[in-house]
């Protein structure tokens, strides 16, 4: 049966597998942050990739700000409404059952889906691409944005995760977790450091928006489908561990694109098949040990 | 007590009156509703599992009802045990995998593994996939009630949600009921006492699966089709909304919740998207203002006004904060 498949139609879903990849594995990296530090899994994760992919289409659309400029200025200005949303749910809610968390920022997602769907419709926007054409590698041809988009995912994740695992604000962030009360007689704000933590977050995933705005199209539903794998990525990679989140997620969408070629109509559902495989025989998790349990 | 049997009485009074004042079909999806919320509440309100995903054994016991309804002749009740099984299988399956974990991340497993189950009845073909499964068959009850009116028909619902909230109440109130509300409390107090949690969660899993099945294959008999929508996400967070609106772990609230939103999706049907985003609001204010949900808080303040002179009132059903990462 395999000789029937070309190289290029392999080369052409890895390629995508990459890509998706990517997209997976900066959410789940922001996710898994996210919980580590504060116990709150970012339901609203999804909406704010969406709303980053948003505000750069109505950047570009409405005032003519181009993709490069909206790399920087997107990030900052969802990570500000991510501020906002932390100090005014989820502080609140902070010494409840974590479920609470979890809940809160569903309904905050469904809100924000809703009323980006009232209104600019269910239809995807077109966002072209900033870098156009791509080169012919012989066996299949790479478009040049695909390249920067696979480029600059590992390259921000590995430097997220430096940031976290090998600085002293990363020290600190870990610390904050174990015993904010140690750590807080240290002279260092806990509070304004989890906020800041919480929007990092969600710059992340502002930012990985911004950059699926060229690769997908620019729709409302696109965060809610994406976080239905993103769960399953933090929950095979082990909760709260960074790296453990950013490999699965690239592994699973490679995992994807080659259950494409082989067999399409599994591709939908080989990731949860994973999931639930790796459930029953690693219950906590692929990468477990280097996170919390 | 008889101030409790008085407003029984009532209610099954206004309650066996009502389809000839108002449009049975929307009673009727209220009362498959009133199932699905204690299905849920037995859950999350009880045993303290929030399973993200109910829609998998609500919806796939909608299809398994039609399917067998469709394609044999058998009574009604047959079918609707049919799928009732079928969902109770599946809980038994899903329990199984996601009780390995706990807390939230039970959660976000339940949620996974529940639109792993939409993808499969998206292909599965005897569901329809997009278009839905049409002309679902009302048999007779028994092999000889005929209630095929949609008139007709609220009685026999109305029968069976009120044998649901009547084995839901068995349930709650019995030991195996004290056991999952003393888990939910503090587990390892339970684990050290010689019980097994997770067998008594399992169960509590299988049990709520059934319930939630019984409801989604009713709703597929009231509106004689099922469809994708029915195992979909949307289904799963309103049952959520449901429960938390009327009152987590409270008996009647879940109920009263069910009621509210129904009638609400009915009222904001028109109004496109803001149906779901009201649903967001209304969610978020829950969370946020009050927790213990309207039974609930009127529970609280009908304890504090007999209780004035007493120092302390009972703790509430609103979670306890737990250790990180439970």
């Amino acid at each position: 049966m395999f000789d029937m498949i070309s190289p290029q139609l392999v080369f052409g879903q890895l390629l995508i597998g990459l890509i998706n990849g990517s997209f997976y594995a900066m959410l789940s990296m922001g996710l898994a942050i996210i919980f580590g530090l504060m116990n709150v899994v970012n339901f609203a994760h999804g909406a704010q990739y969406m709303l980053g992919a948003f505000t750069a289409w109505v950047l570009l659309n409405y005032l003519g700000v181009s993709y490069w400029p909206a790399l920087i200025i997107v990030p900052i200005v969802v990570a500000f409404f991510g501020i906002m949303l932390e100090r005014l749910v989820l502080k609140p809610l902070q010494n409840l059952d974590h479920l609470y968390g979890l809940l809160a920022t569903y309904a905050v997602a469904l809100i924000v889906e809703g009323l980006v769907r009232q209104k600019y419709g269910s239809t995807g926007l077109p966002y072209g691409s900033p870098i156009p054409g791509g080169v012919n590698l012989g066996f299949m041809f790479l478009p040049y944005y695909r390249l920067w988009v696979v480029v600059f995912s590992i390259v921000t994740c590995l430097g997220t995760w430096l940031l976290i695992e090998h600085t002293k604000l990363g020290a600190y962030l870990r610390a904050a977790n174990e015993r904010p009360d140690i750590v807080e007689s240290f002279g260092i704000n806990v509070p304004r450091m989890v906020t800041l933590t919480y929007g990092l977050g969600v710059g992340l995933a502002a930012l990985s928006g911004v950059l699926a705005a060229p690769v997908y199209q620019v729709s409302p539903s696109m965060g809610s489908s994406i976080m239905i794998v993103i769960f399953a990525v933090v929950v095979i990679g082990g909760m709260g561990s960074i790296i453990g989140a950013i490999a699965t997620g690239y592994m699973l969408g490679i995992l994807e694109a080659l259950t494409k070629v082989v067999y399409p109509a599994g591709a939908s559902t080989v990731i949860f098949v994973f999931m639930i495989l790796a459930l029953i025989i690693r219950p906590n998790g692929l990468f477990a040990g280097t996170g919390k349990s | 007590m008889n101030m409790r049997l008085l407003w029984l009485g009532l209610l099954a009074v206004v309650l066996i009156v009502a389809p000839f004042f108002t449009y049975p079909v929307t009673l009727m999806t209220i009362l498959c509703f009133v199932i699905f919320a204690c299905s849920f509440n037995l859950l999350l309100g009880y045993t303290g599992l929030l399973c993200f995903g109910h829609a998998m054994f609500f919806g796939g016991a909608a299809y398994i009802t039609g399917h067998i309804l469709k394609t044999t002749h058998v009574s009604l009740e047959l079918a609707l045990l049919g799928g009732v099984g079928a969902a109770s299988l599946l809980g038994l399956l899903v329990g199984w995998i996601s009780l390995r974990r706990s807390g939230i991340q039970f959660a976000m497993i339940t949620f996974a593994i529940a639109q792993f189950i939409y993808f499969i009845m998206l292909q599965m073909p005897f569901t329809g996939g997009e278009d839905g499964m049409q002309g679902i068959p009302r048999t007779k009850l028994f092999g000889i009630i005929d209630a095929s009116t949609s008139f007709e028909y609220y009685y026999v619902v109305l029968a069976i949600a009120a044998l649901s909230v009547a084995l839901f109440y068995r349930i709650v109130h019995s030991p195996f009921g004290e056991i999952l509300r003393a888990i939910r409390d503090n587990e390892p107090r339970v684990e050290s006492l010689g019980f097994k949690p997770e067998h008594y969660k399992l169960l509590a899993f299988v049990l709520s699966a059934g319930l939630a099945g019984l409801a989604g294959g009713l709703k597929a008999t009231v509106y004689q089709f099922a469809t994708l929508a029915d195992v979909s996400f949307p289904i799963s967070s309103e049952v959520i909304l449901m429960t938390l609106l009327g009152g987590l772990g409270t008996l009647t609230g879940p109920m009263v919740g069910a009621g509210l939103i129904i009638l609400l999706n009915d009222y904001l049907s028109s109004f496109g998207e803001w149906a779901l985003i009201t649903q967001g609001i209304i969610l978020l204010i829950v969370i946020i203002f009050f927790r213990r949900g309207l039974v609930g808080e009127l529970n609280a303040l009908r304890r504090k006004m007999r209780t004035k002179a007493s120092p302390k009132a009972p703790a509430s059903a609103e979670f306890a904060s737990r250790s990180p990462g439970a």
